[in-house]
């Protein structure tokens, strides 16, 4: 089956075929597995817009680094967002200016952490998307439950729909994120569909993956726009109804900044009302802040699919996973970063 | 005796002549610890390896073992990795205030089987006791000396194309454990720490494969990092086949839910070896036999392309780049 895939995608000389892989893990496999290596020249993969550091806009990192320095709270972060840079700092380097920044696993921890230190403001930085916003929803839910307050969520959180939307122009098919959809379910994709955008879910191991290209490159040559789902073992079409309605108990949609896209409007998420006291930009009554990347970058291009990693100028040079300039370097799911790790030469 | 150290037991008075008497000379007796300020030794006949190495490990004991077992594992570990006997360790401890006598006991024990084992002498020690706070638990630095056959010459500079890569056992589980009793994760599987000695592995290897160009242990940064080291010391390339990596399943299967990859992974009991080709089959034979080397396997052959490089074939039989270590272990997000 797997052998069958592979001399399907490397034998296929139909008209160009250009798939987004939207999520960073998608694009981390591709490279890790040698998939790339294994395509017709007519195959072009584009990486998109699905890791959740990436796509937080600079404006984000200024504000964690302003409520950690002015505000002295403790930020308790997924390590990614340590290095992306700021206008002016990132976080690791305002931990080098006094700021206590906490890496953490989930934002449980950063919970039990609040509970641990009473006497600390402890702000969580809830990026991501419909994957791991149910568990910043719980940790909220813990702390109304242990009476803290001294924790709360610096939202940043995105949704995919209107990212779909926004970017269907950029590829002929979408190779769908298991992992959101494992959430969110398969209804979206089916409607996609009857807009015309096509796409394949796909799963994570290398058998996986190539098997939803296959099926993708094959439905493509159809011609009629069309959705597979390739992942059933984990992708359930009404998705998982228990992490959904969590989602909407404590969050409510939002105009949301994607490093790249701007804004989209409804594309994110944010503590809804009755939670204010856990929503950081509210309780510390943030202002409006107006980041900018270094103008060299072109992680907005990358993100967009308008240009590959290998394009922009300072790819490898200036920007290096110990050194980013650019966000989709830093993190491990960033498609610079899988660019850099695996493409040093050619196989 | 109290149950926990005190700062006294570190003032160099009646209690610390105690803590010594009652707990290190107990465990650690041997003819070459005396009372004396220094070990009188007796040199070793041919060239002699030495090395040092301090240990900071939390959790302290872990599944397949504990900081004193993994104190005396590293530094034996080094010196087999240069063909070396172990002959002679000392050990420093550094020991916060408040920790339990019990928990010191059976660090000490740990250390004296594992020496034990591998037929090393502990010669001389120190004891140090710090404040609350200002240590965490107790901190473990060892020394050792060992002697190297006059026949024996392994280095990472040595590894020559058409050479056999071999691995000792299953990686990654050491890094797996520690990461897994960490506890942030809420994962619970069967996963215990590699942590083992090996001169006992590398005298066989040695016996069996006169040649040997290079023995590394695959600690921090696993044996994806060591394969990069050695690429760039001998200024190689290496091929690695992937699917010949042996990994056990349930650390595949932390790794597969965490997003990390087993060779990046920490081992504390697992060796990379490069061979001649004329060598190798022998010493895979004879690494089977042999105590922690039950599952040893030939993972990639060392190749005059890509100098420095590590390239991978993948379980699709496509071939990719090992992604350059140095960064740290960071979960997925999503």
């Amino acid at each position: 089956m797997t052998n069958q895939a592979i001399e399907l995608l490397r034998s296929y000389d139909g008209p160009r075929f250009r798939i987004m892989e939207v999520c960073g893990t998608h694009t981390h496999e591709i490279f890790r597995q040698g998939v790339r290596n294994l395509l017709s020249p007519q195959i072009d993969l584009i990486s998109g817009p699905g890791c959740p550091v990436c796509v937080t806009p600079v404006d984000y990192i200024d504000e964690a680094v302003m409520l950690a320095l002015e505000h002295h709270a403790v930020i308790c972060t997924f390590g990614d967002l340590v290095r992306i840079p700021g206008t002016k700092q990132s976080l690791a380097q305002a931990r080098g200016n006094g700021a206590a920044v906490q890496v953490v696993y989930s934002p449980q921890d950063a919970a039990e952490y609040a509970k641990e230190h009473p006497d600390r403001q402890v702000v969580f930085l809830s990026v991501g998307f419909e994957t791991t916003v149910p568990s910043s929803c719980i940790a909220v839910q813990n702390a109304i439950r242990w009476g803290l307050d001294n924790f709360s969520l610096l939202t940043a959180n995105k949704t995919m729909p209107v990212a779909y939307e926004a970017m269907r122009d950029a590829c002929d098919a979408y190779l769908y994120p298991g992992h959101v959809h494992a959430i969110i379910g398969t209804g979206l994709c089916e409607e996609m569909k009857d807009r015309g955008v096509s796409g394949v879910l796909a799963g994570f191991t290398a058998r996986e993956l190539v098997t939803a290209l296959a099926v993708a490159v094959t439905k493509f040559r159809t011609g009629e726009p069309f959705f597979e789902n390739c992942y059933p073992r984990v992708v359930k079409p009404e998705g998982n109804r228990a992490a959904v309605e969590m989602i909407n108990r404590y969050m409510e949609p939002c105009d949301a900044q994607w490093r790249g896209l701007g804004v989209l409007p409804g594309s994110g998420l944010a503590l809804r009302p009755e939670y204010a006291p856990f929503d950081a930009r509210k309780k510390f009554d943030l202002p409006k802040l107006c980041g900018h990347a270094n103008p060299a970058c072109r992680c907005g291009d990358v993100l967009r699919g308008v240009c590959r990693p290998t394009d922009c100028k300072v790819f490898g040079t200036g920007c290096t996973p110990e050194h980013p300039v650019g966000a989709c370097m830093v993190s491990g799911e960033g498609a610079c970063s899988a660019w850099y790790l695996y493409g040093g030469v050619s196989l | 005796m109290t149950e926990t150290v005190t700062l006294a037991h570190g003032a160099g008075g009646k209690q610390t002549s105690e803590l010594i008497d009652k707990v290190f000379k107990e465990y650690f007796a041997n003819p070459d610890l005396t009372g004396d300020d220094a070990a009188v030794l007796t040199p070793p006949k041919g060239k002699m390896a030495m090395t040092t190495d301090g240990f900071i490990v939390s959790p302290r004991f872990f599944p397949g073992g504990n900081i004193g077992k993994l104190s005396i594992c590293g530094t034996v570990n080094d010196l087999a990795c240069m063909g070396a006997r172990p002959l002679y360790l000392t050990c420093s401890f550094v020991i916060e205030e408040g920790f339990p006598m019990e928990e010191l006991r059976q660090i000490a024990q740990a250390m004296k089987d594992t020496a034990a084992e591998c037929g090393v002498r502990i010669v001389a020690g120190d004891t140090k006791v710090a404040g609350r706070g200002q240590v965490d638990g107790v901190f473990i630095t060892t020394t050792g000396v060992g002697e190297i056959p006059e026949e024996v010459q392994t280095s990472g500079t040595m590894a020559r194309p058409g050479d056999v890569i071999l691995v000792t056992r299953d990686i990654g589980r050491h890094g797996c454990t520690v990461l897994l009793s960490r506890d942030s994760y809420g994962i619970e599987a069967e996963v215990t720490s590699d942590c083992a000695p090996l001169w006992h592995l590398v005298e066989t290897a040695l016996e069996a494969a006169p040649h040997l160009h290079v023995i590394r242990d695959a600690t921090r940064g696993g044996v994806g990092t060591v394969l990069y080291e050695i690429a760039g010391q001998s200024g190689v390339g290496i091929e690695l086949d992937s699917t010949a990596v042996p990994v056990d399943p349930a650390v595949r299967g932390v790794c597969g839910l965490l997003g990390l990859e087993p060779l990046y992974l920490a081992c504390e009991g697992t060796l990379v070896m490069i061979v001649p080709q004329e060598e190798s089959d022998a010493l895979l034979d004879v690494l089977r036999h042999t105590k922690y080397a039950e599952n040893a396997a030939r993972i990639g052959t060392v190749t005059e392309a890509y100098p420095g490089r590590v390239v991978m074939t993948t379980e699709l039989g496509s071939r990719t780049m090992l992604p350059q270590p140095g960064n740290e272990l960071l979960p997925r997000i999503c």
